[in-house]
């Protein structure tokens, strides 16, 4: 089916052969990967996979030591400093941890990439950030609050509205129902599906939740450890639509599925045993 | 920075290692150690370039100037002006005696003046900014980095170097001269009331001596060193901060080191722009002015 897609449609991501490696640490090997435009691409991984570097290589705030990504058929490590921010406006990014910026009210917070980008009246500016704050559920009064006033999941709302506010082409999200509970997790799914909904958006979501990658995605990818990799061995052991997903077989796979243990704690163990 | 060091593991045995193997593992550290310096003088150079190529495209917005303005230079002025009354006073309590003894109490006037407009004052300010400005703005940006506000202000199109970077670099730039002029007039005031209150020196004379010793040449001197001090704050601060290791202790880390290597660069900077200014001098008064 995703093959069927990729041929019918012209990608508007194309990750081609990349690598990263920090230090003497590789953390992404040889990943292709082809995005098409309203596909939602759920990048799934155990901790340290590699899923959040992707997710920043593709924005170009991590480069990668080999290989390219395409955004529209422009190299984005090819694009000087300003011709990529001029880029990065067609990008929505929503970080783990909402990344708002703690010296500024939520309403500076939300309103800041059209101060920076756009020629609006003051306004203007209130009308658009009332309105994407009321899309993710937030009231009016929020906006004189600073960040550490609100809880998590209202962070990670603010933190949407803030990447929906220049309606972006392609929406990142690091993480979003990481470290709330489950109702509030679902809400974000669901402003993540009613976003989709409202405007033709190319999605791609990093999480550990299942229920995330079984509610949202089009698409799933799993990625792993290059720690855990035999030399020959591609990183992505999984590409495909959810149903694929639930019947597939590759033991690696069902593993991280269905969140079973195996044979990690004995290794962990033998890893902390002295010698 | 790690080293790995094998020469005493449990590997070898604990036995001691051969000479030749601890020369190698010796000339090893040293090579790390400087290719890692290296590359991190190459990596400042460049940080410093994006910021100046960015500073003269554009000019930052005036809500991220002013209030780096403000904190840089109005909430820095009561510290740099206490301290440099107290260095003024301090200065006239070390002086006294030795003059005293050769009967040229009132010359200290110009003492005190001509170290504190060349020297202390300029000196003394940018300590002082590296204290509280530096080290707060590495801390700020450090935990900025580590939070990911940096990453979000790329993702969102803004450029951090612009947005963050630019607008510190010309608030110390632009508000250390200032509050070196605070330093120095602070100073010279309190080393005059001290001489003249509590050592009884003729005011006349003090006041002439000095006018007669320090020049304008002198007051530009500290002020020009300064414009440099500030600059190098702000370079490394920022590059610090932009530069943080995670975790708190990464963001302490990077205050703490802001300030060493601030305060390191603040003293080479201030001996070679002395040696410079001193040609400059006595290139344009071949004749110079002596004390005695």
């Amino acid at each position: 089916m995703i093959e069927s897609l990729l041929e019918e449609q012209k990608p508007v991501v194309e990750i081609e052969d990349v690598c990263v490696t920090f230090g003497q640490q590789p953390v992404l090997r040889d990943i292709r990967i082809k995005i098409v435009p309203g596909q939602t691409l759920v990048l799934l991984g155990e901790s340290g996979c590699g899923k959040t570097v992707l997710m920043k290589t593709v924005i170009g705030l991590i480069k990668p030591n080999r290989g390219r990504v395409l955004f529209d058929d422009q190299d984005i490590n090819t694009l000087s400093e300003k011709a990529m921010s001029r880029l990065r406006l067609r990008f929505g990014f929503v970080f783990q941890n909402a990344a708002l910026f703690d010296s500024m009210t939520i309403g500076q917070n939300v309103a800041f990439p059209l101060r920076q980008h756009g020629n609006h009246n003051p306004h203007r500016i209130r009308e658009l950030v009332l309105a994407r704050l009321a899309e993710v559920g937030l009231p009016d009064h929020v906006v004189y609050k600073k960040p550490a006033e609100l809880s998590g999941g209202m962070r990670k709302r603010v933190g949407l509205a803030r990447a929906l506010i220049m309606n972006p082409e392609l929406i990142l999200y690091d993480e979003p129902t990481t470290g709330l509970d489950p109702i509030m997790s679902d809400v974000i799914n669901e402003l993540i599906i009613r976003t989709r909904r409202r405007n033709p958006v190319t999605s791609i979501v990093v999480t550990h939740d299942m229920n995330t990658a079984r509610k949202v995605a089009d698409r799933v990818i799993m990625l792993y450890p290059m720690s855990r990799l035999q030399e020959d061995e591609p990183q992505i052991i999984f590409d495909g639509s959810p149903d694929e997903l639930e019947k597939c077989r590759d033991r690696r796979v069902r593993q991280f599925v269905n969140g079973e243990a195996g044979e990690r704690l004995m290794e962990m163990r033998a890893a902390a045993t002295p010698i | 920075m790690s080293t790995e060091i094998s020469v005493n593991s449990p590997a070898n045995g604990g036995q001691k290692p051969g000479f030749g193997r601890a020369l190698y593992e010796w000339v090893a550290d040293w090579g790390r150690i400087v290719i890692e310096s290296v590359i991190a003088l190459g990596d400042f150079s460049i940080f410093c370039w994006r910021m100046i190529s960015w500073m003269v495209s554009r000019l930052p917005q005036r809500e991220t100037i002013f209030p780096n303005l403000y904190q840089v230079g109005v909430l820095s002025l009561p510290v740099v002006a206490l301290t440099g009354t107290f260095i003024g006073m301090v200065l006239a309590v070390q002086s006294y005696f030795q003059f005293s003894q050769l009967n040229l109490e009132t010359r200290l006037g110009a003492v005190i003046n001509m170290t504190l407009v060349r020297e202390l004052g300029p000196v003394l300010a940018a300590t002082m900014l590296a204290g509280r400005v530096g080290s707060a703005m590495a801390a700020e940006l450090g935990t900025m980095r580590v939070t990911e506000q940096i990453d979000a202000l790329a993702a969102m199109g803004a450029n951090p170097i612009q947005y963050l970077v630019v607008p510190r670099f010309l608030a110390c730039l632009l508000m250390i001269p200032t509050l070196t002029v605070m330093a120095d007039f602070m100073g010279v005031a309190g080393g005059y009331f001290y001489s003249t209150l509590v050592y009884d020196i003729d005011r006349h004379y003090y006041w002439s001596n000095s006018a007669s010793f320090v020049g304008w040449f002198d007051i530009f001197t500290g002020i020009f060193k300064s414009l440099f001090f500030g600059a190098a704050i702000a370079m490394v601060s920022c590059y610090q901060g932009f530069h943080c290791a995670p975790g708190a202790e990464g963001v302490g880390k990077a205050a703490t080191t802001s300030f060493v290597y601030s305060f390191v660069m603040i003293l080479v900077l201030d001996l070679f722009l002395g040696i410079w200014l001193d040609k400059v001098y006595f290139l344009l008064f071949p004749q110079g002015v002596t004390l005695f």
